[in-house]
């Protein structure tokens, strides 16, 4: 009764945590971080990496040890592996990528307390085979790591006139535009995503029970 | 009997904890040396920021090239004799927790060209509103002037106090002087506003433009200043003895 890799079912995993069932934008959960890490597009980018790599990883690993681990004892144990995973990650991230690290600084650390991270564990891996679990780590994974994206997008070229560092604006300086100083702090960051939850839901014709 | 019981929790939880452990530990082995070198490459990239010697896009390899050939480090005692020891070794933070301040070294990183010594790097540490400020000041070799400054670590309000990391601000800190005209310390200040809205010639020349909104800040910086030019002023003083002898 094998079920072929790629089914629809499959498929659905995958691509629901995207829009129908975004975790920051209808769950709404992961917020805290979405707002400190994004006022560049590199550390959003980054920071959207190190949570896809987490997730997918702890959905497998708690998914293989599903029936092995006692019930008592089941949320103690998916700390452990998610909190391994995450220094795993800012060791990595501290020998690759020095100036992204610094950048991040805690928020990778934090990356344990994302709730989407333990929620994926809790809903899924834990009554789940690891393929399937896989697929639903890394399309929550990439489901916030689009939103960071924009955001990080969206204020780096509003609030310092770059994307990626490199200057975008140039010579309309000179015509007296000015960076909007508001979106490289966080009530920016606020506003962005509230209007970027708006749009979603909107558009996935979400509704609020 | 339930399926799980404590001992079979037990075994398991500890077998778990010590997988963790182990990846962690050789994980953590196995990178220390690429950290390291990363951590010590980003100081030497910071020292050559305060000498503002870098162009633009300096690849890795240029500046370490730059670093070995052109800049020295030296260690000075509390009375600014130099010592034997390199500046890479002194942790100046160390320093001031543990030693008195007559017992302290301090490093000075100099930069040379043909052979002689153009400009003095200091590591400079203080408080700002939420975090602890970390920089070099770059003085040029009359051990009055300016010539750059730099903030790698703090964690300030970003498009506040986070400013101080920005070009503009530290701009306005070349070609500024520690000393007044009769050779007193009277080290940089940091005002609220534009400076010159407040201070003429000569005045003017110890102090920079402030950021708005981020006046603690603003004070650590000149805090900061005033507290870590003070520690190497034997060293200056006498420098700059030998500099007017030559």
């Amino acid at each position: 009764m094998s079920e072929p890799l790629f089914s629809a079912k499959s498929k659905k995993v995958f691509t629901d945590p995207f829009s129908e069932n975004n975790p920051i934008t209808i769950q709404v959960l992961g917020i805290c971080s979405a707002l400190a890490v994004t006022a560049q597009l590199k550390p959003s980018l980054v920071m959207g990496l190190a949570v896809i790599a987490v997730v997918g990883g702890s959905n497998v690993i708690i998914s293989l040890l599903r029936n092995l681990i006692p019930n008592k004892v089941r949320i103690i144990i998916e700390m452990v592996v998610v909190a391994t995973l995450v220094i795993l990650v800012d060791q990595l991230l501290k020998a690759y990528a020095y100036d992204v690290s610094k950048q991040l600084s805690v928020f990778v650390g934090l990356i344990i307390t994302n709730c989407i991270v333990l929620g994926r564990l809790e809903a899924f891996a834990m009554g789940n085979k690891p393929w399937a679990s896989l697929l639903d780590g890394l399309g929550n994974g990439l489901g916030y790591a689009w939103v960071l994206a924009i955001i990080g997008f969206l204020r780096e070229l509003l609030g310092s006139g770059s994307i990626m560092g490199h200057d975008v604006i140039g010579k309309l300086y000179h015509a007296g535009y000015v960076n909007n100083g508001l979106m490289v702090l966080a009530p920016g960051a606020f506003i962005l995503l509230g209007l970027l939850i708006w749009v979603q839901r909107t558009l996935s014709k979400y509704v609020e029970d | 009997m339930p399926k799980h019981n404590n001992p079979y929790t037990l075994v398991f939880v500890c077998i778990v904890a010590t997988i963790c452990a182990l990846l962690l530990s050789t994980a953590a082995s196995f990178l220390r040396e690429k950290q390291e070198a990363n951590s010590a490459y980003d100081v030497k990239l910071n020292i050559l920021k305060s000498f503002a010697v870098l162009p633009e896009k300096a690849t890795r390899a240029e500046v370490e090239h730059f670093f070995i050939n052109n800049i020295e480090g030296i260690t000075v005692d509390a009375t600014g004799n130099e010592v034997n020891g390199s500046a890479e070794d002194i942790d100046p933070e160390f320093e001031a927790k543990t030693k008195a301040p007559e017992d302290r070294l301090y490093p000075v990183y100099i930069l040379r060209e043909n052979d002689a010594r153009i400009a003095y790097t200091i590591p400079i540490i203080g408080k700002g509103l939420w975090s602890k400020l970390y920089g070099y000041l770059s003085l040029n070799s009359d051990f009055n002037t300016i010539r750059g400054i730099t903030f790698y670590k703090h964690g300030e309000t970003p498009g506040l106090g986070a400013e101080i990391a920005a070009e503009w601000f530290q701009k306005n800190f070349q070609g500024k002087k520690i000393l007044d005209e009769s050779g007193e310390f009277v080290s940089v200040s940091v005002v609220k506003g534009k400076a010159d809205n407040f201070y003429d010639e000569p005045k003017i020349s110890h102090y920079v433009d402030g950021i708005s909104g981020a006046t603690i800040t603003s004070r650590g910086v000149t805090a900061m200043l005033k507290k870590d030019l003070n520690n190497y002023l034997p060293f200056f003083a006498q420098k700059r003895v030998n500099y007017s002898g030559d």
